[in-house]
C-alpha cells in the first residue's frame, strides 16, 4: 500500500547567533494512515508544535522529508488545513464569511448556489447555524474554535492539523467540543493530527498516541495504539480495561519516564 | 433629570462665563482691544459701543462684491477646497506608501530616516519653496498642505500594517492567497482603522497649514480674510475669524472621527 503522510528523519534547528544550533526536535520517523486520528503528546517545548507547523508547511525542516500523497512538503496549502489553538479568524467577517473566504479561494470552481450550500453544510455540521451571521466577536471562544474547526474541514483537506485546539478553553467547553469532534469524525472520515498536551484527551480522540521525549533534541519516545471501538463514550471509558491501560502508559510516559521540572 | 447630563451642560457654561471674564479683563488692560459684546456686533450686526450701527460679518456671509470681496462664507470653502484638495492628495499617495512601508522591511529602513527629518519641518518653511515652484497661490497652498498633512498618514498606515497578527497570515499562508488577495482581505481590514486614524490627524494638520499658508499667500480663504481684517484694523473680526476657524476645525475632526468609526470593525458587533 502506498504511504499516505510520511515522516522521515525529520530534525529541526534554530541557529543562535554566536552559540551552537538549538536543535528542537531530531530523528523523527512516522508513518501515518490514511483516517488515522493521531495525537502527539509531550511537556512544553517538546517541539510537537513545531513537528506540526513543520506538517503545515508554515515552518520548514532543516533536515529530513515529509510526503504526503507521494509528494514533498515545500510550503503551506489548502490539502493540509491547520486549526490553530487561538482559533485564528477574522474578526471582521462573520461566521459565515469566514468560512465562505477559505471555500470561496480553495474551490473557486463552485457556483454561488453551490458556495453556499457547502459553507452552510459546515456551519450546520458544527451546530452552529444560529450564530451563522454573527462576529467572532460576539460568540463563546468554544463557539469561535468549532467555527475554525468548520472552516478547517470545508476546504476539504487530506489532513486537519490541530494545535492544541481546545487548549485555552474551560474543562466542560472543551468536552463538549471533543464531543463535536468525534461526531464528525463518525461521518466525515479524516485524517487528523492533534497536538494536545492532555492525557484523556489524547485517548479519547486517537488511534495512536505519540509520545515525545523532552526538548531540546526531541524525538518520538514511544507509540501506542489505542484499541478502542468507535463511537466512544467518555462516561463508560472510565471503565474501560483497554482505556485505562492507555492512560496509565501515557502518564507513566509523561511523569515517570520524562519526567519534567517546572523551570 | 439625569445627573450627568446637567453636568455636562453646566460645567462648560461655568468655564464659558469664565472665558469672556477674562476676555473682558484683557479687552480693558490692552487699548482697542474689542470686547465680548464688541465682537458680538461685528459677528451678528447691531449698535457698536460708539453709536455707529453695524452690519454683522454672518449677517450675509454669502454676499460677493466683487473677485476680492467676498462673504465670510466664501471664504471658508475657498479653505476647505484647498485643505481637501491637499489632504486628498496626500491620501492618494500616504495610504499605498504607508502600505509599502509596512509591508517591506527594506524600504521602511530606506525611507524611515527622511520621513523622520521631513515630518516636523514647519509649513512655514516650505511656503517660499513652493511658491517659488508653483508661482500660483492655490497650487501652494495645496502643495503645502500635502507635504504636511502626509506623515501622519504614511506613519498610520504602516503601523496598522504592522500589527496585523502573525495568526491571520498563517490562514492567509494555509490558503495560498496570492499578495493581491493578501491585501485587500487580510491587511487592508486590520489597517483601515488606524488608517482613518492617521487621516483624522493629517486633516487636523491640513486645517492648522491651511490659515497660516492664506496669510502669506492671500488671495481668497479664511487665513487671509483674517490677516486682512487685520490691515483694516477690524480687531473684532479677527476673533470672530479665530472663533470660526476652531468651530470649522471641531467639525471636521468630529465628522472624520464619525466616518473613522464607521469603518472600524472593532467598533461593530461587540455584545
Amino acid at each position: 500500500m502506498k504511504k499516505f503522510l510520511s515522516l522521515e528523519n525529520i530534525e529541526k534547528r534554530f541557529p543562535i547567533p554566536g552559540k551552537e544550533d538549538y536543535i528542537a526536535v531530531t530523528d523523527v520517523n512516522l508513518e501515518i494512515k490514511k483516517n488515522e486520528i493521531i495525537a502527539i503528546i509531550g511537556h512544553s517545548g517538546c517541539g510537537k508544535s513545531t513537528l506540526l507547523n513543520m506538517i503545515s508547511g508554515l515552518d520548514r525542516q532543516t533536515q529530513g522529508d515529509i510526503i504526503l500523497n507521494g509528494k514533498e512538503i515545500k510550503g503551506p496549502g489548502p490539502d493540509r488545513a491547520v486549526v490553530f489553538q487561538n482559533h485564528s479568524l477574522l474578526p471582521w467577517l462573520s461566521v459565515y464569511d469566514n468560512i465562505g473566504m477559505a471555500v470561496k479561494k480553495v474551490m473557486p470552481e463552485l457556483n454561488r448556489q453551490e458556495l453556499r450550500e457547502r459553507v452552510e453544510k459546515f456551519i450546520s455540521m458544527v451546530n452552529l447555524d444560529p450564530a451563522k451571521d454573527k462576529l467572532p466577536g460576539e460568540i463563546s471562544g468554544g463557539m469561535k474554535q468549532r467555527v475554525g474547526i468548520a472552516r478547517a474541514l470545508s476546504i476539504k483537506p487530506d489532513v486537519l492539523l490541530m494545535d492544541e485546539p481546545f487548549g485555552a478553553l474551560d474543562s466542560l467547553t472543551r468536552a463538549n467540543l471533543q464531543e463535536h469532534l468525534m461526531r464528525i469524525q463518525q461521518n466525515v472520515q479524516n485524517t487528523v493530527i492533534i497536538i494536545t498536551h492532555d492525557v484523556d484527551e489524547a485517548v479519547l480522540l486517537s488511534d495512536r498516541v505519540i509520545m515525545m521525549t523532552n526538548g531540546p533534541e526531541a524525538t518520538i519516545g514511544e507509540v501506542l495504539e489505542v484499541n478502542l471501538e468507535r463511537p466512544r463514550n467518555r462516561v463508560e471509558l472510565q471503565q474501560d480495561p483497554e482505556y485505562i491501560r492507555c492512560r496509565e502508559a501515557i502518564l507513566a510516559f509523561l511523569y515517570e519516564k520524562f519526567a519534567k521540572e517546572d523551570e | 433629570m439625569n445627573n450627568e447630563l446637567v453636568k455636562k451642560i453646566v460645567l462648560p457654561l461655568l468655564v464659558f462665563i469664565a472665558i469672556l471674564g477674562v476676555w473682558s479683563e484683557i479687552a480693558n488692560m490692552v487699548e482697542d482691544f474689542p470686547t465680548p459684546s464688541d465682537t458680538y456686533v461685528a459677528a451678528f450686526g447691531g449698535v457698536n459701543a460708539d453709536g455707529d450701527k453695524i452690519e454683522g460679518v454672518l449677517e450675509d456671509p454669502f454676499y460677493v462684491k466683487n473677485e476680492d470681496d467676498k462673504g465670510i462664507f466664501w471664504q471658508i470653502t475657498a479653505s476647505l477646497e484647498r485643505v481637501f484638495a491637499g489632504f486628498a492628495l496626500a491620501i492618494l499617495v500616504g495610504v499605498p506608501f504607508g502600505l509599502l512601508l509596512g509591508m517591506s522591511k527594506n524600504a521602511q529602513y530606506a525611507f524611515d530616516p527622511f520621513i523622520q527629518i521631513f515630518k516636523p519641518i514647519s509649513p512655514l518653511a516650505w511656503l517660499p519653496l513652493l511658491l517659488y515652484i508653483f508661482q500660483d497661490i492655490n497650487m501652494t497652498a495645496i502643495a503645502t498642505i500635502f507635504i504636511t498633512s502626509i506623515w501622519p498618514i504614511i506613519i498610520n498606515t504602516a503601523l496598522g500594517v504592522r500589527s496585523v497578527s502573525e495568526d491571520y497570515m498563517n490562514v492567509a499562508k494555509v490558503l495560498r492567497f496570492n499578495p493581491l488577495e493578501k491585501v485587500i482581505q487580510i491587511i487592508l481590514p486590520v489597517a483601515v482603522p488606524y488608517i482613518f486614524t492617521g487621516m483624522r490627524l493629517s486633516l487636523g494638520i491640513a486645517w492648522l497649514v491651511i490659515v497660516a499658508a492664506e496669510m502669506l499667500t492671500g488671495g481668497i480663504g479664511i487665513g487671509f480674510w483674517i490677516w486682512d481684517e487685520y490691515n483694516n484694523l477690524n480687531y473684532p473680526n479677527i476673533i470672530i475669524g479665530i472663533i470660526i476657524v476652531g468651530l470649522v476645525g471641531f467639525i471636521l475632526d468630529l465628522v472624520m472621527g464619525k466616518i473613522a468609526d464607521f469603518f472600524d470593525y472593532r467598533k461593530k458587533g461587540r455584545a
